[in-house]
């Protein structure tokens, strides 16, 4: 099977330059799961573009480093 | 990535699949009832905020309150509105326990609306009664009921994914799933199993074409509606759809649920009203559905003409809870509700006994067909249970089912089953490059709305039914590089069964009922004479799913559904 990478515009951001490197609070809370930490900067981002757009994430990140936006085809 | 696919073993007593609301609840009750009794909650996220109430909600929308509305009314109320097609018996405990879970959950910190005089706020949104009681403060209930869950010591895995119920010697006995992160085997022993995993949310695709930009918590697949049909339950109800009038594109409620009791309504282009009440209903979606193919839509929710104040109070409600990204939905088009309407839209359709009709059959002890095999919430067919029956339901399940495992011991699994379902649930993972769930997901939903959207007639759901069992060869193709994308690619295996199960029951009912739930262009009459019935489905013993006309159970409230039918309209 011949797979292809994408670009995709995806609807979570996190500035890096605010994000704990201990903490992993946004990651516990989404329901779907689909934040994680780059291994290689120990920051969050956004691993799979599969967001409800429902802001726990945001809401626990003790140094407002998340930012939610609503996902691009429905913007 | 190392994943690993060692086997994991649990033995409970009560096993809670799904720590939503019901399940929290249910877990809570089992261990009030009986200390000393295992319980555990298996969840396929993380309790503290998972499912549909993930960030709160902003108000009850089926609270009887004494002195407000009672128990007969309700069930009336909701039986009408079913066009007689429920089990009265059952709808009667949300009406009769709804109270003192009210108070239970307050008594825990959630805050509900009072008055000047320190009594339940209710307010009418329903054709009748006044069963809506406001919770603007509503954000923090997840993490509340996290905490009673850890004061229970109820004990708790997050992040495993449960799918399939074990049976065996005619009763279920634990359940298997994976863990959604570190990708190995979970096998769950119990003396009894409660299904609370919530609505089948993604079975129709939204009209922006993004999967998860659905109405309910996306993480809801229809797994218990699926889990429960192959342990061999009786689901109900399945073609009365879950169809709701939302925010065109961003999928959630408007919602007038809220603004309502404040002044705003449901109207046309034109800004004339067509429905008089803005209660969720099959009947009203109906409507709905004919005015926007009469031209004069798009519909939208009113608040133009609503003062400062009581926009800012909506707004202050609207945009803390339930789905507080509606701010920056309407911010991002520049619209405001001083200046425009809000665009509503007709979603595309679930499968949600909390909205509808369509889940598990349930009895009032919350019972499934199956012994020891119990269901709560969204997935057990209580018509328009919402919240609150969520909430009643969890209760029954939990203090039912601890006091019937009493006498039961653990039974051991059989190997053949789980090695069976091993192999069926690790196939996309040895196959890392097929087919991308993405893409298999997509057309099937897609099918389902061309094929199951209503109206509904026989030769387009026949043809969604053959794409839909022949879609088995095509789910088997699927890949994954990795245990979250193995959760993506089972809850697509759900929603295919969801599909299957929506198609047959809709072919099988040949007249139409719930408005647009079930509204067949080819019977477009209702006809009680041969239809006055629930329709059923399981899963036989040769592996075949078998549909049958099940009795409606005995009124235990009076009520006569030809002087009173269901009607809406504005005319
Ligand atoms: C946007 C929205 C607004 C609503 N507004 C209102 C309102 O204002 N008032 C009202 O009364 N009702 C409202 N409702 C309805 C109400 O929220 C639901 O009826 C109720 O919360 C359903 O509870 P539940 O326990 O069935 O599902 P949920 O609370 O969603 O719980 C299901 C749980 O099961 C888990 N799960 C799913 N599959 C699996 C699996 N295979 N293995 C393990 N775990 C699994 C999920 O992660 C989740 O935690 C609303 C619903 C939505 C979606
Ligand atoms: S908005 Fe919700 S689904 Fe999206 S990343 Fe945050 S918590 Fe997860
Ligand atoms: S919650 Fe905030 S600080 Fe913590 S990992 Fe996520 S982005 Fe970083």
């Amino acid at each position: 099977m011949a797979l292809i990478t994408q670009r995709i515009d995806v609807p979570v951001l996190v500035d890096e330059s605010k994000c704990l490197e201990k903490c992993t609070a946004c990651i516990e809370v989404c329901p779907l799961d689909v934040l994680a930490k780059d291994p290689q900067t120990g920051k969050a981002y956004m691993k799979y573009d599969e967001c409800w757009f429902c802001l726990p994430c945001e809401k626990e990140c003790p140094t407002n480093a998340i930012t939610v936006q609503i996902p691009f085809l429905l913007r | 990535m190392n994943i690993s696919t060692n086997t994991q073993w649990m033995k409970t007593d009560v096993l809670v699949i799904g720590g939503g609301t019901a399940g929290t609840m249910a877990a809570i009750k089992a261990k009030q009832a009986n200390p000393d009794g295992d319980v555990l909650i298996l969840e396929k996220a993380n309790i503290r905020r998972s499912g549909a109430i993930a960030m709160g909600m902003d108000g009850v929308n089926t609270a009887v309150i004494p002195g407000h509305s009672t128990p007969e009314q309700y069930v009336r109320e909701v039986t009408i509105a079913n066009d007689g097609i429920v089990n009265q018996k059952a709808v009667y405990q949300t009406g009769k326990l709804g109270y003192e879970t009210i108070q239970e959950l307050e008594s825990w910190g959630v805050k509900f609306q009072k008055d000047a005089q320190g009594n339940y706020d209710l307010k009418q949104v329903h054709r009748v009664g006044k069963y809506v009681l406001p919770m603007p403060e509503g954000k923090d209930l997840k993490t509340i009921l996290t905490r009673q869950v850890k004061r229970h010591k109820v004990n708790v895995t997050n992040r495993v994914m449960a799918t399939r119920v074990i049976v065996q010697e005619g009763r279920a006995i634990g359940a298997v799933g994976f863990d959604v992160r570190a990708g190995h085997f979970v096998v769950i022993q119990a003396k009894a199993v409660i299904l609370c995993t919530g609505a089948c949310g993604r079975l129709g695709l939204p009209e922006s074409g993004y999967l998860y930009s659905t109405y309910e918590n996306p993480t809801n697949a229809g797994d218990g509606y699926s889990m429960a049909y192959h342990a061999g339950a009786e689901l109900t109800n399945i073609e009365c759809f879950q169809i709701n009038p939302l925010i065109k594109d961003y999928n959630g409620p408007a919602c007038a649920y809220v603004a309502g009791p404040f002044g705003a309504h449901t109207t046309n282009a034109e800004g004339h009203r067509f429905i008089n009440c803005d209660y969720w209903s099959g009947q009203m979606m109906l409507e709905v559905w004919k005015e926007l193919n009469s031209g004069k839509g798009p519909i939208q929710l009113k608040m133009t003409h609503l003062d400062e104040d009581t926009i800012s109070e909506i707004e202050r409600v609207l945009w803390a809870n339930e789905r507080p990204s509606r701010e920056r939905f309407h911010a991002g088009r520049g619209e405001d509700y001083r200046t425009h309407g809000i665009e509503m839209n007709i979603s595309e359709i679930g499968l949600c006994s909390g909205h509808s009709a369509s889940g598990v059959w349930v009895n009032e002890n919350a019972e499934t067909t199956v012994p020891g095999l119990y269901a709560a919430g969204d997935l057990a067919s209580v018509p328009h249970n919402y919240m609150i029956g969520a909430f009643v339901f969890g209760r029954i399940a939990g203090t039912h089912a601890i006091e019937y495992l009493q006498d039961l011991d653990h039974l051991a699994p059989d190997r053949e089953f789980l090695e069976a379902e091993k192999a069926r649930i690790y196939t996309p993972l040895n196959q890392p490059n097929g087919i991308p769930h993405t893409q298999i997901e997509y057309k099937l939903r897609r099918w389902v709305n061309d094929y199951l959207q209503p109206p509904k007639s026989e030769p387009k759901l026949a043809i969604g039914l053959q794409n839909f069992i022949r879609y088995h060869e095509t789910l088997d193709q699927m890949g994954a590089h990795d245990p979250h994308e193995l959760m993506r690619c089972m809850e697509v295996h759900f929603i295919r069964d969801c599909a299957e199960m929506a198609a047959r029951a809709s072919i099988y009912r040949r007249e139409s009922r719930w408005g647009l739930y079930h509204y067949r262009l080819d019977f477009p009459e209702k006809n009680d004479e041969e239809w006055f019935c629930h329709v059923n489905l399981k899963k036989d013993e040769a592996g075949a799913m078998r549909l049958f006309k099940r009795a409606i159970e005995p009124y235990v409230v009076d009520v006569d559904l030809h002087q009173e039918a269901y009607d809406v309209a504005v005319r």
